[in-house]
């Protein structure tokens, strides 16, 4: 009897735990790790006439993301990943320069108008990345006020823009990214602990020195969140850097993007995908180990 | 117990006109938002190395006079004088003086010595001395052990411990004390409220302490202000706030009390609703007698005394039994209830149940006569 009564108890139970994460489940492994497996069976393709997969098995595609091909080792490709690595670093610190100010803005603001000053910020966010990059294009291209004030201040050659190039690139990561570290910070500055504040100026510390004692290791959480948020898509990003950053300055994403559009060679460009998964999670392990030895690791979102 | 001391450095203030740590406040008040008088014009004098307490019900203005003091809020009118030195202006980081917060504050980044050693930091002290110093107070409270760890791994009272040795390693004029004890139980808080009490005797620094909590005020204090809606009712020695209430509000807020409107009779007679109490004081246009549960006596009606004053056969309604003492509400003839306290040192042969009859006895100079 009591056997059975548990054994039906198990089948429930069974039962309720298929039906809350089977949906969920069902969409990972259709839409991502299906996805991601097949990518990662293509890497190790060689290549068809056409770009396309093509037997026999083969480890070239990941040697030519070392920078090996048949005119030799070049150092492209590094300085591809580093390029990119340097412009999810400059977005991450830039948007980190903006949120702060922004955040204790808001913070200090009365709570009932709060999520309205927070609203302003998100809304951009939701209309097209691809339009947003596009406005960024008129106002810093060759014909615009900006570019005429930096040729008359002797920043660029006449007849030339701010857009393309690198300035015009970050502008544009850290435009699109803000949100995404200002929504953490305000999380964390909102829930803000202000009796350390006081406790910091009752034990004689007063401007710079009660914000990096008092407020800035509160906000830490929300600053790896926002850290990660920005990071991550910006290290990948196709969009901006294909928009504004022009030919000059090639970027992992454009990368990928052209061996599937531009001369194809799919087993290549899914090495270079694979390539970049691991290296973004093995940057994120780094980034938790680091962050869980910081001690503030528990509010981190990722 | 390490008998580790500290240098007291309780001497005169810069001018030798006001001593280290004492404070005047004159005509203090600080109105809120939206017409809300948090304190309303007051004066106060507190003398130097003295445990005062601010004793109230919760938005009585205690914690923005205390607020005030450390420099969190600015007066809208008045002056605060700490040593002599007029501070209302000076911003927290500039006064002399360092709270212990309710919520202990303490930052949860740094560990329990550098918590300590932050205050010393900020103001520059040498890293060696800073040391010497945070381990002197450490070893003083008895939290040396713990020294390496964060103030999440300790528990409620070691934390205690950790914020008010932050306040006294910076050795104050002042030390402010916002209701620290109440997140402890009883028992702890019991222990605590000692060892406040002679760590401020120890080292002789001006304490100031808010509470709601009457009996804390009672066991700690030298002197209490009772505040009530941002004004002080009344300002005195624990004794004689307690013993002479000078007003219904601080009667009831300190202690059990009875009391009783009354109507003056000729001869030091007070007509009450149990009927005529002699009284010891001459009866001016206090309209109020008072007399506390402990300070009456009940006798078995068998032995009650015949020819005292003031003795009243009664009906015990209620017992109610402490562990110490036993709180007996009686009901006189009339129907007036009276409270009265009864310790339990003989509870064996002397104890009563609802039902049985006793007599009280107010003797008249337990009864004290308040204005109103």
């Amino acid at each position: 009897m009591q056997g059975r009564a548990e054994r039906t108890e198990r089948l429930a139970r069974a039962w309720r735990l298929w039906m809350t994460a089977g949906p969920g489940l069902f969409w990972i492994v259709i839409f991502l790790l299906l996805p991601s497996l097949i990518l990662l069976g293509i890497g190790f393709f060689s290549i068809g006439n056409y770009g396309n997969p093509h037997l026999p098995l083969s480890l070239e595609p990941f040697r030519e993301v070392a920078g090996y091909s048949i005119l030799g080792w070049s150092p492209d490709n590094i300085a591809t990943i580093l390029r990119s690595l340097l412009q999810a670093v400059s977005a991450a610190g830039l948007t980190i320069l903006l949120a702060y100010p922004v955040v204790f803005f808001i913070v200090t603001q009365p709570p009932a108008l709060r999520p309205l000053l927070l609203l302003f910020v998100i809304l951009p966010s939701w209309t097209n990345q691809v339009v947003r990059t596009y406005a960024w294009m008129e106002l810093l291209g060759p014909g615009s006020a900006l570019s005429h004030l930096a040729q008359n201040a002797g920043l660029i050659p006449p007849h030339l823009g701010l857009m393309p190039g690198i300035l015009a690139m970050q502008i544009g990561l850290t435009y699109n990214y803000l949100p995404y570290m200002v929504v953490p910070l305000y999380a964390a500055a909102e829930k803000l602990d202000w009796s350390l504040v006081e406790a910091g100026r009752d034990l004689y510390a007063s401007g710079r020195r009660l914000f990096w004692s008092a407020v800035f290791p509160q906000t830490i959480p929300g600053l790896l969140s926002g850290i990660i948020l920005v990071a991550i898509p910006a290290f990948g990003d196709y969009v901006v850097p294909t928009l504004l950053g022009g030919g000059k300055s090639m970027m992992i994403g454009s990368l990928i993007a052209s061996q599937f559009l531009d001369t194809p060679n799919w087993p290549y460009g899914a090495a270079l995908t694979i390539f970049m998964l691991i290296f973004t999670c093995a940057g994120l392990i780094v980034f938790r180990v680091m962050s869980k030895r910081l001690g503030s690791s528990e509010g981190s979102m990722i | 117990m390490t008998e580790a001391t500290l240098p007291i450095r309780n001497t005169q203030g810069p001018d030798g006109a006001a001593p280290r740590g004492a404070i005047r406040l004159e005509g203090i008040s600080r109105v809120f938002g939206g017409g809300i008088v948090a304190v309303d014009q007051i004066d106060l004098d507190i003398r130097a190395g003295e445990f005062f307490t601010l004793l109230g019900p919760s938005g009585c203005g205690k914690t923005t006079l205390l607020r005030m003091i450390a420099g969190f809020e600015t007066p809208d009118t008045g002056r605060i004088l700490i040593s002599g030195r007029e501070m209302q202006n000076v911003p927290p980081h500039k006064r002399a003086v360092n709270t212990v917060f309710q919520s202990y504050a303490l930052f949860p980044h740094l560990s329990v010595a550098e918590n300590i050693g932050f205050g010393l930091r900020m103001r520059g002290v040498a890293k060696a001395e800073r040391l010497a110093r945070t381990e002197q107070i450490m070893a003083l409270l008895q939290i040396d052990a713990f020294a390496r760890r964060n103030p999440a791994q300790l528990s409620g009272g070691q934390r205690q411990r950790v914020a008010l040795a932050r306040a006294l390693v910076n050795e104050p004029e002042v030390v402010l004390l916002d209701e620290p004890l109440s997140a402890l139980d009883a028992k702890l808080r019991a222990e605590l409220q000692v060892e406040l009490m002679r760590m401020q005797k120890r080292l002789g620094m001006t304490f100031i302490f808010v509470t709601h909590d009457q009996h804390e005020a009672l066991v700690m204090s030298d002197r209490i202000a009772v505040m009530e809606r941002g004004r002080m009712l009344q300002v005195g020695p624990v004794l004689d706030v307690y013993e002479q209430p000078r007003s219904v509000f601080v009667a009831e807020f300190l202690g059990l009390s009875n009391i009783w409107k009354f109507t003056p009779r000729p001869g030091n007679v007070a007509e009450t609703a149990l009927g005529a109490l002699a009284i010891n004081t001459r009866i001016d246009t206090q309209r109020t007698a008072m007399i506390r549960p402990e300070k009456i006596w009940l006798y078995p009606e068998a032995d009650a005394p015949r020819d005292r004053p003031n003795t009243f056969p009664g009906v015990v309604r209620e017992a109610i039994y402490m562990g110490a003492s036993t709180q007996y509400n009686v009901e006189l003839p009339g129907g007036a209830i009276v409270l009265a306290l009864d310790t339990n040192n003989q509870a064996a042969e002397r104890s009563w149940g609802p039902g049985e009859r006793v007599v009280l006895e107010l003797k008249p100079g337990n009864i004290m006569l308040i204005d109103g």
